[in-house]
């Protein structure tokens, strides 16, 4: 970690420290003013190394829906700095946010219209993403006429065309049922394996977040702090349910409940 | 990174271990549903799902699809025959009050005589020459209410200081009834075609802009915060996200301000009759007149088709493409 952090001395012979994706400085975010204001996210710090996956768990009102919009710039910070590297990041929502009235190919091809790509330009790339989740069939269908399932891969492959550094997700399995939502942690694995994104994955299940997250941040509720953070060395792929992804499970689950208990 | 270089795929061990039943309870009874969002692999690949593809069918042929639906004419005769079938019922009860000799056949004839009239008129011409001018008159009306409507309310959507002033007010113009206007219409413009245009304007302008307004509002935040984070703001998030997801809000709204044009088209020709342009409501106005109450109800019946004309061929199938688009519709409605 020391390699991220702002003052840290950086000696010629050292390697050079791995690139920063995300870093939040003492980022607090208050909602309203005066004496009625609600203190969101409160002083905080951490970054993220390019290509890392980064799982956030905390209760509800921990402030991740916040921390998400200040790093996709729908808000800004009340004191403190966010530095995204590259473009605008990409963001996955738990409902897949597809627009109703274009078909999935024309969603995909959203944000490649937005940043001026020739529509010939866009087919092409539209096509190389239905291929990677797997929907290359269903390209003229609309979304009503999806499962759920299909359409958080069809969200997933319009986050991709954004051709973002980093790609924030907001719970974005936690609509699906248990079986769908393993196979889509498969998927997502193989895609940042593949592509060497930056992931920032919020979600409020323990076990989803070990089984998917190089490292773990745990957050407070009310304020949102960061209380603990986890580096998960285990094998991938990782299944949900093996006994080491239960054990770390716990203890994040343990220290998670100890700091609801605090803040009660 | 080592760790990442695998040698499996993960994608055949996640499902290969998800579908004989599980751990979790949420995955029984569910593997048809698994089956259709699982990525297609070969058989050879993978026996487990080979052996699911015999054992439930293949999911290709179960996802919903253009493919499935029922013939073009079987679809349009299964909505045709119960509206058919409300009009002869219709008829019959008008045939019976007439049997019944509650009134005259000169003061209330039967559907016979009326349909009759209605047949020969047309064959004169008499008819096309009447809804043409009506319908001139429909058609610039809306065309102006419309591009008011359009204005008023996208200005109203932009500035929320004018909504607050003006959406009352605006309520209270779409509830009052136009015929209300006419006098004031009279004293301004005298007996013209102006008069008639003023009116039908005012009863359909409110309507349209309260559309816009109220459908605008119901665009789910969720859509334009996507739209947002993909690069789309300012026109260009009005262009892409906000007007279409409008889009059915805002044609239900344009057709309530075409019932209320036409409405005040006719209380407009009923009540400014400008002699040297024989429309509908000159046409009914003289039927009544000359008490010829077989006329009188040929001409309401041409009121009344011409309404349902509109109302369906135009407003009736651009509601139903958005929405079938959008997968809106109830089944077999």
């Amino acid at each position: 970690m020391s390699a991220v952090l702002p003052h840290a001395p950086l000696s010629v012979l050292s390697p050079s420290p791995a690139p920063v994706a995300l870093r939040l400085d003492g980022v607090t975010k208050r909602h309203g003013a005066g004496g009625d204001a609600v203190v969101a996210l409160d002083t905080m710090s951490f970054a993220v190394k390019k290509g890392e996956f980064v799982c956030v768990v905390g209760a509800s009102g921990c402030g991740k829906s916040t921390m998400l919009n200040l790093v996709a710039g729908l808000d800004t910070p009340s004191a403190g700095k966010v530095t995204v590297a590259g473009e605008r990041p990409a963001l996955m929502f738990q409902e897949s946010a597809l627009f109703p009235w274009l078909s999935v190919e024309e969603n995909v091809a959203f944000p490649l219209q937005m940043q001026g790509l020739s529509r010939k330009a866009r087919a092409a790339r539209v096509a190389e993403l239905l291929h990677l989740v797997h929907l290359d069939k269903f390209a003229k269908r609309r979304p009503h006429e999806l499962s759920g399932g299909m359409k958080q891969r069809v969200a997933l492959a319009r986050a991709l065309a954004q051709q973002a550094e980093l790609l924030l997700m907001d719970e974005p399995f936690a609509a699906l049922d248990a079986m769908m939502r393993d196979h889509l942690h498969s998927e997502l694995e193989t895609l940042w394996q593949k592509t060497g994104l930056t992931v920032v994955f919020v979600t409020h299940n323990v076990r989803e977040a070990v089984r998917l997250g190089d490292r773990v941040l745990l957050l407070s509720s009310r304020p949102g702090r960061l209380v603990a953070e986890y580096q998960v060395d285990l094998d991938r792929p990782r299944r949900i349910e093996s006994p080491e992804v239960a054990r770390l499970a716990r203890t994040i689950t343990d220290r998670l409940l100890e700091a609801a208990r605090a803040a009660a | 990174m080592p760790q990442r270089e695998l040698a499996g795929d993960p994608l055949a061990r996640a499902h290969l271990h998800a579908v004989p039943g599980g751990d979790d309870g949420g995955a029984t009874g569910r593997e048809g549903h698994v089956l259709i969002d699982m990525p297609e692999r070969t058989e050879a690949e993978d026996p487990l799902r080979a052996g699911l593809r015999a054992a439930v069918g293949d999911p290709s042929h179960d996802s919903p699809g253009p493919g499935d639906r029922p013939g073009r004419g079987r679809a349009l005769w299964s909505s045709a025959w119960p509206k058919l079938t409300a009009v002869a019922m219709a008829l019959v009860v008008w045939e019976l009050v007439v049997l019944s000799g509650w009134r005259p056949e000169y003061v209330l004839p039967g559907p016979g005589a009326v349909l009759g009239r209605l047949w020969t008129d047309l064959l004169a011409g008499d008819i096309g020459v009447a809804a043409a001018i009506t319908m001139k008159r429909a058609v610039i009306g809306y065309a102006i209410a419309l591009v008011a409507g359009v204005s008023l309310g996208l200005v109203l959507a932009r500035v929320k200081v004018l909504r607050t002033a003006a959406g009352s007010l605006l309520t209270g113009l779409q509830t009052m009834p136009s015929v209300a206007w006419f006098p004031l219409a009279i004293l301004l413009f005298q007996l013209s075609e102006a008069a008639i245009l003023a009116v039908v304007v005012l009863g359909a302008a409110p309507s349209i802009a309260i559309g816009l307004l109220t459908s605008t509002d119901q665009v789910p935040p969720l859509l334009v915060r996507a739209g947002k984070v993909m690069g789309a703001r300012g026109f260009a998030l009005y262009r892409h996200i906000i007007i279409p997801a409008a889009l059915p809000g805002f044609v239900a709204g344009l057709k309530q301000g075409w019932a209320f044009a036409w409405r005040s088209l006719m209380a407009g020709e009923l009540l400014v009759i400008i002699g040297h342009a024989p429309s509908i409501g000159v046409r009914l106005q003289f039927s009544r007149e000359l008490s010829d109450a077989e006329g009188l109800l040929a001409w309401m019946l041409v009121v009344m088709l011409l309404g349902v004309l509109v109302d369906g061929l135009v407003f009736g199938a651009l509601e139903r493409k958005i929405r079938e688009g959008r997968g809106l519709t109830a089944e077999h409605a």
